[in-house]
């Protein structure tokens, strides 16, 4: 009897997942093998996706990138105990998964997805008998000690979030998890939930129980299909096991939740555009105050945090706040799941400290570009992020690190382009971006992205630079300062750090219609 | 001479009152309702039929102008049939690295349909999509409800190929 464990992510199935499964079966079938196949999450080796591992005396061994013909002769490997071409030994000996700090992403990868056995064999619900042992005071306590930020993007103290909420009046109350990853280059919350769901419904019971409320929902955007139908299993199973419903393991505290599927709107990842969107409204953004800490889903006091800072709370739930905050630097605590994609050899999740600089983010863990062509530049922290070249790549990947540099951190993606991008069209494409997102409902943003595209494209085409560079420098100082949200407010970020860093690129255009 | 729902509900494809009243029943209830009605109605029928709208503007007590207004906001709402198959194809940052925005425009010149638009036998539609989180395997695509990644020229072709021979 062999068992076998290969990725059902979404990443994996993509690179032929399940083509490889069902070889597999197959052949062990052909061969008279009995074998137990287990479909977990990825471990976020994209670049070793589909890997295969199998259940060994010394720990799981790993194959990969595995494809359908590889199936024959990875069986022979495997009943022989020899050597393979594809063969990465021991998977958490491998340096690229030996070299990680997992905390929130510990199980992704390893368990079922959706078994609550498996899952607490392997440190699951921990976080939660102790937070229904200490009560909802104590929990956020823990949680401000551990200087957990919200790994969305705007970096505020978790927290201090949950105090606001748990100190609001008012009965209903809602745990909302935003999970419209909409950034390019973010695929952490997807992993995640598709490798991870009950650490995820962990984290929201007990941000449930720290601050009163008995309801929640997961956001998840509709390009997510496999998430969805994860996230949903892993529902049923947790009422089924009693971690949800009317009385969470026994402690007469009810704490429920259900998944809420987006339609294709990029701004419902802000978050009052969120509440409005599960409210069934169009997913325009609300001017703040109220925060919707005190006036959120309904109107009633709701903590709305990313799938990254709610899914660390059962790992800061079971080893405590104190331990957690031993990671990182700075104002930037505890580990940050990198994503690294784009242009790249070896992308995928790397979960880390913070405080890793861009160049050995690039160099050492992605091996450089997949197009093997030179190095140019890298996008950090999604669309609304900013635009680095080689002369940056020391800055390190933390909220005020990222700052300082002109960019922000994000939701920690990166993604690497190399010498044959444009960054004159990376800027018209942020522009163009925004107004195709932009709920509409400030002008900033709204006219600012369709002015933005005409400007850039003058550039493009060499007419007044010198005016139209001033103009291009008004607008973004209208749109950053004018905007009601960051989809407008932010939109200048890649827009002047491409103009900042890649100069060359914008005067382009000019040089040539005067050589013209 | 302006159209009533009555009217022209005969020439909607697949268009069943039935049925729609019967989702609409089933979800009104719950909070926020109108994105997961027009989830399920677009599940059933390939798109919202317009006479849905005023059925669902009755259930929520909203007006069929903020029905409207709803399903407009969102890309992902269709008031028309698309194809038997859907394909998305990304076209954000991360893609844009590795060439995805130049092999969608080539496919679409291939199959002589815009973004949005449908092929003349009705196999496929083709959607422009900002991000399918396939980021470490890009240019990624999404036919129906299959992820695929490092697409090139070859891949999309083959990929619009079975579609249109899928008379399924």
């Amino acid at each position: 009897m062999t068992t076998l464990y290969l990725p059902r992510d979404a990443a994996a199935l993509a690179l032929g997942a399940d083509r490889v499964a069902a070889a597999i079966m197959r052949e062990a079938a052909a061969r008279g093998l009995s074998v137990t196949l287990v479909r977990t999450g990825t471990r976020g080796a994209v670049w070793l996706e589909p890997l295969l591992e199998v259940a060994t005396a010394n720990g799981r061994v790993g194959y990969g990138p595995m494809r359908v013909a590889d199936v024959p002769g990875v069986l022979d490997a495997i009943a022989a105990d020899g050597a393979h071409a594809l063969c990465i030994g021991p998977v958490t000996a491998h340096p690229w998964f030996a070299n990680q700090t997992r905390l929130t992403f510990a199980r992704c990868g390893v368990i079922d997805p959706v078994s609550v056995a498996d899952y607490e064999a392997n440190g699951g619900v921990a976080g939660l008998k102790r937070a229904l042992a200490m009560g909802g005071a104590a929990i956020v306590e823990e949680v401000k000690t551990s200087g957990l930020r919200g790994r969305g993007g705007a970096g505020f103290p978790t927290g201090i979030k949950w105090n606001t909420v748990r100190g609001a009046p008012g009965g209903q109350k809602y745990i909302v998890c935003n999970a419209d990853e909409g950034d390019s280059g973010t695929f952490a919350d997807r992993m995640l939930m598709e490798g991870d769901p009950l650490c995820l419904i962990e984290g929201m019971a007990i941000a449930g129980i720290a601050v009163g409320a008995t309801k929640g929902y997961v956001y998840i955007r509709s390009e997510y299909p496999h998430a969805v139908a994860t996230m949903r299993a892993a529902i049923v199973a947790a009422r089924r096991a009693g971690l949800l419903g009317d009385d969470v393991l026994g402690s007469g505290i009810a704490y429920d939740m259900d998944v809420r599927v987006g339609a294709g709107a990029y701004i419902c990842g802000e978050e009052t555009s969120l509440l409005d969107s599960l409210e069934g409204k169009r997913g325009m953004v609300r001017a703040k105050p109220p925060l919707p800490a005190l006036a959120g889903l309904f109107g009633k006091p709701t903590v709305v945090n990313n799938v990254l800072s709610l899914a660390s709370v059962p790992w800061i739930l079971t080893h405590g706040g104190k331990a957690y905050a031993e990671y990182g630097q700075g104002r930037s605590l505890g580990t940050l799941p990198v994503q690294l994609a784009g242009n790249v050899k070896r992308g995928g999740l790397i979960e880390l400290p913070f405080g890793l600089s861009l160049r050995s983010l690039v160099d050492e863990w992605g091996h450089g570009t997949a197009t093997g062509r030179p190095f140019r530049a890298v996008q950090v922290g999604g669309p609304l992020g900013g635009y680095f070249p080689d002369r940056l790549m020391d800055t390190a990947l933390d909220y005020e690190a990222m700052a300082a540099a002109g960019g922000l951190l994000g939701h920690g993606g990166v993604v690497v382009f190399d010498d044959s991008v444009d960054l004159l069209a990376q800027a018209r494409f942020a522009f163009e971006f925004c107004a195709a997102e932009s709920c509409g409902k400030c002008t900033p943003c709204r006219i600012g992205a369709v002015r933005g595209m005409e400007v850039v494209d003058k550039i493009a085409a060499g007419r007044d630079l010198s005016k139209n560079f001033t103009l291009l420098d008004d607008l973004c100082e209208t749109m950053t300062d004018g905007s009601l949200c960051a989809m407008g407010g932010l939109t200048p970020v890649p827009v002047l750090t491409a103009l900042r860093n890649f100069p060359e690129d914008f005067e382009r255009a000019g040089r040539k219609l005067a050589a013209d | 001479m302006q159209t009533t729902p009555a009217m022209d509900a005969a020439n909607l494809p697949g268009w069943d009152p039935a049925r729609a009243n019967a989702i609409i029943d089933g979800l009104k209830q719950t909070e926020g309702a109108a994105l997961p009605i027009l989830h399920a109605l677009q599940a059933e029928f390939g798109y919202v039929p317009h006479p849905a709208e005023a059925m669902m503007a009755d259930a929520l007590n909203l007006s069929r102008a903020e029905i409207r207004g709803i399903i407009s906001f969102y890309h992902d709402f269709r008031r028309a049939p698309g194809g038997r198959h859907v394909l998305k194809l990304c076209v954000a940052e991360a893609c844009q690295s590795m060439g995805g925005p130049g092999a969608a425009e080539r496919l679409l010149h291939r199959l002589g349909i815009g973004w949005g638009e449908t092929t003349e036998d009705g196999s496929l539609t083709v959607e422009k999509v900002y991000c399918l989180g396939l980021c470490a395997c890009a240019p990624a695509a999404l036919l129906d409800e299959t992820p695929i990644g490092r697409v090139d020229d070859d891949a999309l072709t083959l990929l619009a190929a079975d579609a249109a021979g899928d008379r399924a």
